[in-house]
């Protein structure tokens, strides 16, 4: 019961988040039910909607689930959105370069892999200068974003120009698109090569399973880095509770003195943990690339806040693999229903930035109660059984004394 | 380039290198003290906007500058409240809470922004101080010391004048000792009766007002305009200017002069079209900012409890 309330306590600091989002729509004289109706259905009421909020929670989730493996070893990565970029980069380069008679299956893993590599990078030169120079991290990969956006416009204006945007001088900063062999089919496709060819329509499904349905089987902007990601998911969680690294940098983030006095080595466990969180940054944007947009532009539009917002759902699920899949498919929701709002009410889909900044304060707050109730347990725990100890050696010295 | 006109350039990269320091030096100076009571403000950035929106939507509805600077001013004070109750009574890991901060003041400022104004208007900012002594004589026209020491803004003088006070503050007062004490060794500041409690709002309250300030110094001092994100990361890097200075408000102060300086030297890279390419010219104070903060020298002065949340009797 007492861990079912702790359990409890995030989605009451969201809720909480929201309220206080109603107010400001209430004082900017909209209706906070009507604005909150139009978000639940826009994101998760019709076939599009729930498409796009599912093809939003993959980003969401390899950012999630990197930013756990950090926030485990206790290292705060901020970077994601940096790593994003220069994982699509790459993969965007890679696609670019080998358009031509590859097959799609070593296609898509180069570029793949590609784009982990890179994020990898990204993510290790925080952690090294963390590990060895003492640099604190959240600074550095802060800078690190930037530098990656501006890298990004170099490459996009000049060697990674698509070639189109020169010749009809126009000059804006995007790639070429990446040859058909990389493109990551959408599930329609496997739909389609499963032999699913009718529409919920036609075989007369309605409600809610038929939007499902729908959503799996029609053609929509689903592709499949969903299940890619899910993949990733668990194997994130046999990471961090199966092997030995994960054991490491999981004993790393509850303390450094203790692990270092158990003999792990601390530093490079440090820079072990930000490389992988870096590589599924670095997925993620190799993922957008492959899966969406099939072409690099605008850097900050491409990471587009998944960096920031994959925090907030990695905190949501609890810093849990498995916890971060829900979540990060509620704040899809939540980014795509701020979408719709915006358009049936013109209310700023900016209000969505300003919610999530008050989750996260809202949930890292509620932590600290959590921890302390369970602080409170376990010190009862303890002095009922020093209590009973105590009874047991008075009873004994009862005995001695009789005898 | 005739010698004439390189000094003449030099002049104007150092000229626009003391002004540009201005939101720099305020955030920093604040960040400087909230660190100093122990506590890790990283929400600066957030409070910026907020502050930036808050100042030139005064100035935008009244005209009045000093009404601007005081909207700012108390903006930031409540964004430090909430940081503060966040951060100091629950116990917060700060780096997280900060970024909390930053996304709300982000989303916050840019809402404001698009329902209160929607487009980009100018104000009339604080101006230009020329120092006229008389009609035909302004202490800012004076050859090389003109263009150094005058010209600027109320706001840019009162940053500088911020590094003397606070640095008298922190070292020759005993609300400096108790900041001081309470971000270094909490418990035994609480064992001598002072509230750690207390003397960490108050600092990071102080912090967050001076960083409304930074944001205002942009909207109604610099820039004249407010734009969503305006700010562009000052507040990020202010926050690593306390580390680049030790936590010392005259090293902070050389800090944020370096910065400024390569801004304003980039600024100028781009105007003249050098060989760089913009792009990568842009990138160089954070790159600038990662080898600062890896250079190994005073770190010990760091506040021993910095980011500790403190708690009585759990050591």
């Amino acid at each position: 019961m007492a861990r079912l309330v702790d359990g409890l306590v995030p989605v009451v600091a969201v809720l909480f988040a929201f309220l206080v989002g109603a107010i400001i729509l209430w004082l900017q004289g909209v209706s906070p039910v009507e604005a909150y109706r139009q978000m639940i259905v826009g994101a998760f009421g019709t076939k599009n909607g729930l498409a796009d909020t599912l093809v939003k929670a993959i980003p969401l989730m390899l950012v999630g689930l990197g930013i756990a493996i950090a926030f485990r070893g206790g290292v705060i990565n901020i970077g994601a959105e940096g790593q994003m970029i220069v994982g699509a980069l790459l993969t965007t380069f890679v696609g670019v370069q080998l358009a031509e008679g590859i097959s799609p299956v070593v296609g898509i893993s180069v570029a793949i892999l590609a784009g982990a590599l890179m994020g990898a990078i990204w993510g290790a030169i925080p952690g090294y200068l963390k590990a060895r120079l003492g640099v604190n991290e959240i600074l550095s990969t802060i800078m690190m974003n930037q530098i990656a956006i501006q890298i990004g416009y170099y490459l996009l204006r000049g060697p990674m120009i698509d070639p189109a945007e020169v010749a009809a001088g126009t000059n804006i900063p995007q790639s070429a698109r990446l040859g058909r062999a990389f493109d990551v089919p959408r599930f329609t496709d496997l739909a389609r090569w499963l032999g699913l060819d009718r529409s919920a329509a036609d075989l007369g499904l309605d409600g809610f399973l038929g939007e499902i349905y729908a959503v799996l089987v029609e053609p929509s902007r689903l592709h499949s880095g969903l299940i890619f990601a899910i993949i990733m998911a668990v194997l994130v969680y046999i990471l961090l509770w199966r092997t030995t690294l994960g054991y490491r940098i999981r004993a790393v983030g509850l303390s450094r003195s203790a692990s270092e006095y158990a003999g792990i080595p601390v530093r490079r466990t440090i820079v072990l943990s930000m490389t992988f969180s870096g590589l599924f940054a670095g997925l993620a944007g190799a993922v957008e690339i492959l899966g969406l947009h099939h072409r690099m532009f605008e850097p900050a539009a491409v990471s587009a806040g998944y960096g920031f917002t994959g925090i907030v759902a990695a905190l949501f699920g609890k810093l849990h693999p498995l916890g971060i899949i829900p979540s990060s498919v509620l704040f899809g929701g939540l980014l795509v229903g701020g979408d719709k709002m915006q358009r049936a009410m013109q209310i700023p889909q900016v209000l969505i930035t300003a919610i999530l900044g008050l989750v996260v304060l809202f949930v890292v707050s509620t932590d600290y109660l959590v921890r302390r109730r369970v602080a409170r347990r376990l010190a009862a725990q303890r002095s009922a059984a020093e209590l009973a100890s105590k009874e047991e050696l008075v009873g004994s010295t009862v005995q001695e004394a009789g005898s | 380039m005739s010698e004439l006109t390189a000094i003449g350039v030099l002049l104007g990269i150092i000229h626009q290198g003391i002004r540009l320091a201005t939101p720099y030096l305020y955030a920093a100076i604040g960040e400087t003290i909230s660190q100093r009571a122990g506590v890790f403000n990283l929400g600066v950035e957030g409070i910026m906007l907020m502050g930036a929106f808050s100042g030139f939507y005064a100035v935008f509805e009244t005209g009045n500058l000093l009404l601007g600077v005081l909207a700012a001013a108390v903006v930031g004070l409540l964004m430090g409240l909430l940081m503060s109750v966040v951060s100091i009574t629950f116990h917060a890991e700060q780096g997280i809470s900060g970024i909390g901060l930053y996304m709300f003041g982000l989303g916050a400022s840019s809402l404001l922004f698009k329902t209160m104004l929607g487009t980009i208007e100018p104000v009339r900012g604080f101006p230009a101080l020329r120092f006229c002594l008389s009609d035909d004589f302004c202490l800012a026209n004076i050859p090389v010391i003109g263009d150094i020491f005058f010209g600027y803004t109320a706001l840019t003088y009162g940053a500088y004048l911020l590094v003397p006070i606070v640095w008298w503050v922190l070292n020759r007062t005993t609300w400096g000792l108790k900041i001081r004490a309470v971000g270094h060794n909490p418990e035994a500041a609480d064992s001598l009766g002072v509230s750690v409690t207390a003397v960490r709002y108050a600092s990071v309250m102080i912090g967050s007002m001076l960083a409304g300030v930074a944001g205002a110094s942009l909207s109604i001092g610099l820039l004249n305009v407010f734009q969503e994100e305006m700010t562009n990361g000052i507040g990020f890097i202010a926050v690593a200017l306390v580390y680049f200075g030790s936590w010392k408000p005259v090293g902070v102060l050389g800090g944020a002069l370096l910065f400024a300086g390569v801004s304003a030297l980039q600024l100028w890279v781009q105007v003249i079209n050098l060989e760089i390419p913009s792009d990568l010219a842009v990138m160089l104070p954070y790159l600038l900012t990662i080898i600062a903060l890896a250079l190994p020298f005073r770190r010990s002065l760091q506040p021993g409890a910095l980011g500790k949340p403190f708690s009585r009797g759990e050591g």
